[in-house]
């Protein structure tokens, strides 16, 4: 039921990807009759919409136990090379998810654009592990399928994670072709001379390795997990 | 846990090489080969090693990402290694990581010792993670790469780019805030180097092929800030951060920075290089940019001769 906040309005348009997370009509607009009434939305939340129970299972995922120390300095936001791209700052994140704001902090662009540097991490002054925060919000999106479909980093996650567990290993080729197929196949050209360059200086490894004892990683893994 | 200090250098290291080691990180694993032959110490593969998982596999499950980078300190462990080296900045944080984690927190370690069981692996560790840049500068020393130089430098000047995770969060390969180990090494053998401001900043890892634009964006600024603070090359010590900054140059060349051509080293072709490695041996002919200018530094005193 609760939408994502539009940012576009506070933040412009984000170049980055301006239709991944369309905005969800909020009830607000029911009681207008303006002309565009897509337009006119609630750009705060109610505490009603707060799923607190939510921000308790996160502080109990490793590394998450130290929101409520977090003093909003902006220290992270600061140091973040991406939180430029960001819909909203790691800051604001740490904030949607002590006040239990759970799609709005799934559905954010900023857990797929964290690149896991963790400067954030190592300069917070409360030391919050800031990355491990944005690993437990993937996990759940992806769980919950709140993770936008063809947005490349999701699906590179899935990629990945099902060869490595059928595998062992990865096959970057693979990796990369996968990718493409998935979510933008024409972009594979645009990829075609990165590849020759690679190939040229044979840094494209041809061969699909495996791990031999792959009985080990079946007994390891969970069988039923598979990602989508 | 680890061998005492007052042993000395081991002479034989067991090494994690990862995926990117065996692909578009080739000269990486080739050169850090030659470089530790040249300083006669012997560096072992891990037997049937598997993928640490990198970053992708954490965002989906923990729990697996957790058992499978245990699995290769288990292998380690079953070897009867006390250390395993990883030269991937990806596989030493995953690896360090699955260690920290499984001391601080019960669960995850109850969790992947069930997982190791289960395989008949061994469930304890008393393996330590160890990157190349930390065994040069502390087991084996810049006093004794220095005695081994047999060819001083003659190229241009570098930037010592560490990216993020060889060095955060865990700091035992160097400081967090402001590493200096690689230019210590360097400096040390005779290689001058700038002060490099961005030398932690993220390249964005896998973002230069999930969204160009903001991934290819961050290698400019990295090779920008380079080349304004004077280097005419970039040294590394990550097979992802070289990839970034060498394969995608031709794509700032086209959109913004036409005379862009730095070369993107290892740290391992540098010192492999004045230890007296050869151009293929380590890896030199695999740069994708900057191959002419690495061409002019390093043709032997020999053959400059004979051009002349």
């Amino acid at each position: 039921m609760p939408s994502s906040i539009d940012t576009s309005k506070t933040h412009g348009p984000n170049p980055v990807m301006p239709d991944a997370f369309p905005a969800v009509q909020g009830p607000v607009a029911v009681f207008t009759r303006a002309k565009d009434e897509s337009l006119i939305r609630r750009r705060i939340r109610y505490q009603r919409e707060a799923d607190v129970g939510w921000t308790q299972r996160v502080m109990s995922q490793p590394g998450c136990e130290e929101l409520y120390a977090c003093i909003q300095c902006g220290t992270c936001s600061a140091t973040c090379p991406l939180s430029i791209y960001m819909d909203f700052t790691p800051r604001r994140v740490i904030q949607l998810v002590r006040e239990g704001f759970r799609q709005d902090a799934l559905r954010s662009q900023t857990i797929w654009l964290c690149a896991s540097c963790y400067a954030c991490a190592v300069q917070c002054p409360q030391q919050i592990h800031i990355t491990d925060v944005m690993y437990t919000l993937k996990r759940e999106a992806i769980a919950a399928k709140l993770a936008p479909r063809r947005f490349p980093i999701p699906v590179l996650a899935s990629v990945f994670y099902n060869m490595v567990r059928s595998r062992g290993r990865t096959f970057e080729l693979w990796v990369v072709m996968r990718l493409m197929l998935r979510t933008n196949p024409l972009g594979m050209l645009s990829m075609a001379r990165t590849g020759l360059a690679l190939l040229r200086t044979g840094r494209l490894s041809l061969s699909f390795e495996r791990v031999k004892a792959r009985h080990e990683l079946q007994a390891m893994l969970p069988p039923t997990e598979e990602a989508n | 846990m680890s061998a005492p200090a007052t042993t000395g250098t081991p002479d034989r290291y067991l090494y994690f090489p990862g995926c990117s080691l065996k692909g578009t990180g080739v000269a990486y694993e080739e050169s850090l080969l030659a470089l530790f032959r040249l300083l006669g110490i012997g560096v072992d593969e891990l037997e049937d090693w598997n993928c640490c998982g990198a970053t992708s596999y954490m965002a989906i499950s923990e729990g697996s990402a957790f058992a499978l980078a245990a699995r290769n300190l288990a292998l380690a462990q079953r070897a009867g290694a006390r250390e395993l080296m990883a030269p991937c900045s990806a596989c030493y944080l995953v690896l360090m990581k699955t260690l920290d984690y499984r001391k601080r927190y019960p669960s995850v370690d109850q969790s992947v010792r069930e997982a190791l069981e289960r395989a008949n692996l061994p469930a304890t560790n008393g393996v330590k993670v160890r990157h190349p840049l930390e065994i040069l500068y502390t087991d084996i020393g810049a006093a004794r790469i220095k005695s081994k130089v047999v060819r001083p430098w003659t190229g241009g000047r570098l930037a010592c780019y560490y990216g993020c995770q060889a060095v955060r969060p865990y700091s035992e390969v160097d400081d967090p805030h402001r590493p200096t180990r690689m230019e210590e090494l360097l400096n040390a053998v005779g290689v001058p180097t700038v002060d490099y401001t961005l030398r932690t900043k993220c390249c964005g890892g896998s973002l230069t092929g999930t969204i160009p634009t903001v991934g290819v964006r961050l290698n400019y600024e990295l090779l920008k800030e380079a080349v304004r603070n004077g280097a005419e090359a970039i040294v590394t010590i990550c097979p992802l951060c070289q990839f970034n900054l060498d394969a995608y140059q031709s794509q700032i060349r086209a959109e913004i920075w036409k005379t862009l051509d730095v070369p993107v080293l290892y740290i391992t072709q540098v010192l492999g290089w004045m230890l007296g490695g050869e151009w293929k041996e380590l890896g030199l002919n695999r740069s994708i940019s900057g191959g002419s200018v690495l061409r002019r530094w390093m043709t032997a005193p020999k053959e400059k001769e004979a051009y002349v």
